[in-house]
């Protein structure tokens, strides 16, 4: 079943008298638990379309629909508190600068999205926080503030919070843009582990061949527009076939 | 689990001068606030204790300046004109007088007083109902003469110790060659009753060739009497004036009125000024936390949380502030009262800045509300921070 389906979306900027179209009439279904990987130059509109993905941002054209509620469709706009719940009970978001909240511990950091929203209750966002902790291997640093661990740490304190609420998407725009090749890899198992064992749906974007690997599925943009795979009836494919590997 | 409400003081602890800074504000315009809200609270009181402390709300004089009786009562100066004493029989028929005592006031100047002289301020009362009147005077030592003595005298607590008298010795009024005997010292009052000398009324009025006359009356009224017809009243008789204390005393509060204004425009400048820092505290500090306000929103904040953090951390700073103001002010009462007493035409004895609870409750409450309000920007300001356009600042 597809649970994000995303059709004709266009997405404009305006720079000076000139539109640039960074998301140019993109179709795309994904799958539950699919590992989601865009790749495409810098400039291609991948960010853009990651957040359009994760309803973070308002599309100019096309429809939306999340776990088959429609979001986005023309003439329909939904309020950004109606945007927030929607956000909160389907994506986890994680960020290549980690955007930890630096006066908070990392057990803090952790369990902040169940302060503002118990997706089961406050005791089941305190054990999960918990077992990622365990999970994670960042049990020794619970009570350590964000600047007091390493990079590597950070980040895999931002995929603690994003699973918190236990979203069935998990977004992410270069996890590993800010590490180096042993963490990336590390974050990168992570990641798979969290696809294939607890199903997660995965959309990354990364530079990161390697991570890219562990996808399921590739996509690659270029002009806001998907270049790969050629047309929309092969978007699924084994990734050893992507033209970029 | 840690609450929005920690997570707003958290942040508050990341700028601690700049905070500590605000705080310091907050708590100035409190004290400010604190003290004149005191002020208000115990001038008048103090006011009107100094009048109860008279004894009498009413004296009737000769005619003449008003506020020169005024000042013969309230500062113990002379402008001295006289009546005839048998006016009291006829003020005592009036249901309106409670009780009724004459007086005799007289000055000299003592030549063996200091280098140059000074003054001696003699007054003279009647035994029998003075004392009666003026009941919550204190002695250090002694009592009052008796009923029907004539030789005998008392002293205010500093015209004792400027006579270096004790009880049993004798006193000898200034070239007059008169024998008094002291049979009582009174305590301090802080009123011009310490450096008075109070003597039995016929032994002044012979002594001064005054038989018959003096210069004051003054008349307790009954509780329950309407005073202003009873003035009215006084006023017929001829060539009397009537001081109401209750006069004088609205002639005073009118003075301070003005001065109450004063302070007033200054405790406004300084809550504004207060306000204007917390906003700009608070301000400058959700602009700086853009970003951040941003992810808290991509990770589930809907608006009203964020409002709901950024206003707790205005109520945390204006909180904080008010307290420190508060104890600042119970601390620094006696400067206050050093301040005001400064400018004010006519400071009472008593304590002028009488901070209670209800007072604090009520700054705390007002300083509360000024958070609040100034709180509301900035706030609001937060809660429209759109999730993406923190992340969009990320590539840049
Ligand atoms: N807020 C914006 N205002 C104007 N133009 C924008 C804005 N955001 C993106 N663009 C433009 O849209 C296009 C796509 O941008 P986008 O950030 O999606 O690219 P990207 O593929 O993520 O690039 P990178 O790999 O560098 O992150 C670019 O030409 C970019 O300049
Ligand atoms: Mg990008």
């Amino acid at each position: 079943m597809a649970i994000i389906k995303v059709k004709e979306l266009t997405r404009n900027y305006q720079r000076g008298a000139e539109t640039v179209r960074a998301v140019n009439n993109v179709s795309l279904e994904v799958e539950t638990s699919d590992f989601l990987v865009i790749h495409g130059a810098s400039g291609s509109g991948k960010s853009t379309l990651l957040n359009l993905l994760g309803c973070l941002d308002n599309p100019d054209g096309g429809e939306i629909t999340v776990s088959g509620r429609e979001i986005f469709k023309p003439g329909m706009k939904l309020s950004e508190g109606t945007l927030t719940k929607i956000r909160r009970e389907n994506f986890g978001y994680i960020f290549q600068k980690f955007y930890l909240i630096p006066t908070l511990t990392v057990f803090e950091n952790i369990v902040l999205p169940g302060v503002f929203y118990c997706k089961d209750c406050k005791e089941k966002v305190l054990a999960r926080a918990n077992q990622l902790l365990a999970e994670l291997g960042i049990d020794k640093r619970r009570d350590h503030l964000p600047g007091e661990i390493s990079g590597g740490e950070m980040q895999r304190v931002g995929i603690a919070r994003a699973l918190v609420n236990n979203p069935a998407i998990l977004l992410a725009d270069e996890p590993t843009g800010n590490l180096d090749s042993k963490r990336a890899n590390e974050i990168g198992e992570i990641l798979t582990k969290l696809n294939r064992e607890n199903k997660k749906t995965i959309i990354m974007v990364t530079h990161n061949q390697d991570l890219a690997k562990l996808a399921s599925r590739k996509i690659e943009l270029s002009d806001g527009q998907i270049i790969f795979p050629p047309c929309p009836g092969q978007s699924k494919i084994v990734h050893n076939q992507s033209t970029f590997l | 689990m840690i609450n929005i409400y920690q997570v707003a003081f958290k942040n508050l602890l990341r700028k601690k001068t700049r905070s500590a800074l605000t705080i310091v504000g907050i708590a100035l315009s409190a004290w400010v606030l604190v003290s004149l809200f005191g002020f208000n609270n115990g001038y008048e009181h103090s006011l009107n204790r100094d009048i109860d402390n008279l004894g009498y709300q009413m004296i009737v004089t000769a005619k003449g300046c008003p506020y020169e009786a005024a000042t013969l009562m309230l500062k113990g100066g002379t402008g001295l004109r006289y009546l005839k004493e048998n006016l009291t029989n006829e003020i005592i028929k009036n249901r309106e007088v409670e009780k009724i005592t004459p007086m005799l006031m007289q000055v000299v100047l003592d030549p063996n007083k200091g280098e140059s002289g000074g003054l001696a301020a003699f007054l003279g009362v009647d035994p029998a109902t003075y004392p009666a009147m003026k009941s919550f005077l204190k002695f250090q030592e002694g009592g009052w003469f008796k009923p029907d003595s004539q030789k005998e005298v008392v002293l205010g607590y500093e015209a004792a110790e400027l006579e270096q008298r004790e009880v049993g010795d004798i006193y000898l009024i200034p070239e007059k060659n008169i024998e008094l005997k002291v049979t009582g010292i009174l305590k301090r009052t802080g009123t011009q009753d310490d450096g008075t000398i109070f003597v039995p009324i016929k032994t002044l009025q012979q002594a001064f060739g005054k038989t018959g006359q003096v210069t004051g009356i003054g008349i307790k009224v009954s509780k329950d009497a309407d005073i202003a017809r009873f003035e009215d009243k006084m006023y017929n008789l001829p060539d009397v004036q009537v001081v109401s204390l209750i006069q004088v005393k609205q002639t005073i509060l009118n003075l301070v009125g003005t001065a109450k204004v004063m302070v007033l425009s200054i405790a406004i400048i300084a809550i504004v000024i207060a306000l204007l820092g917390v906003i700009n505290t608070v301000l400058m500090s959700v602009l700086e936390r853009y970003q951040e306000i941003g992810i808290l929103k991509s990770i589930g904040a809907m608006p009203l949380d964020i409002f709901r953090m950024v206003w707790t951390e205005t109520l945390i700073l204006c909180g904080i502030g008010s307290l420190v103001g508060i104890v600042l002010a119970l601390l620094l009462a006696q400067i206050s009262d050093l301040m005001i007493r400064r400018i004010i035409p006519y400071a009472p004895s008593g304590v002028l800045v009488q901070v209670d609870l209800s007072l604090m409750m009520f700054t705390l409450l007002v300083m509360v509300l000024i958070g609040l309000l100034g709180g509301i920007y900035p706030a609001w300001r937060a809660a429209n921070i759109r999730p993406l356009e923190a992340i969009r600042a990320e590539g840049e």
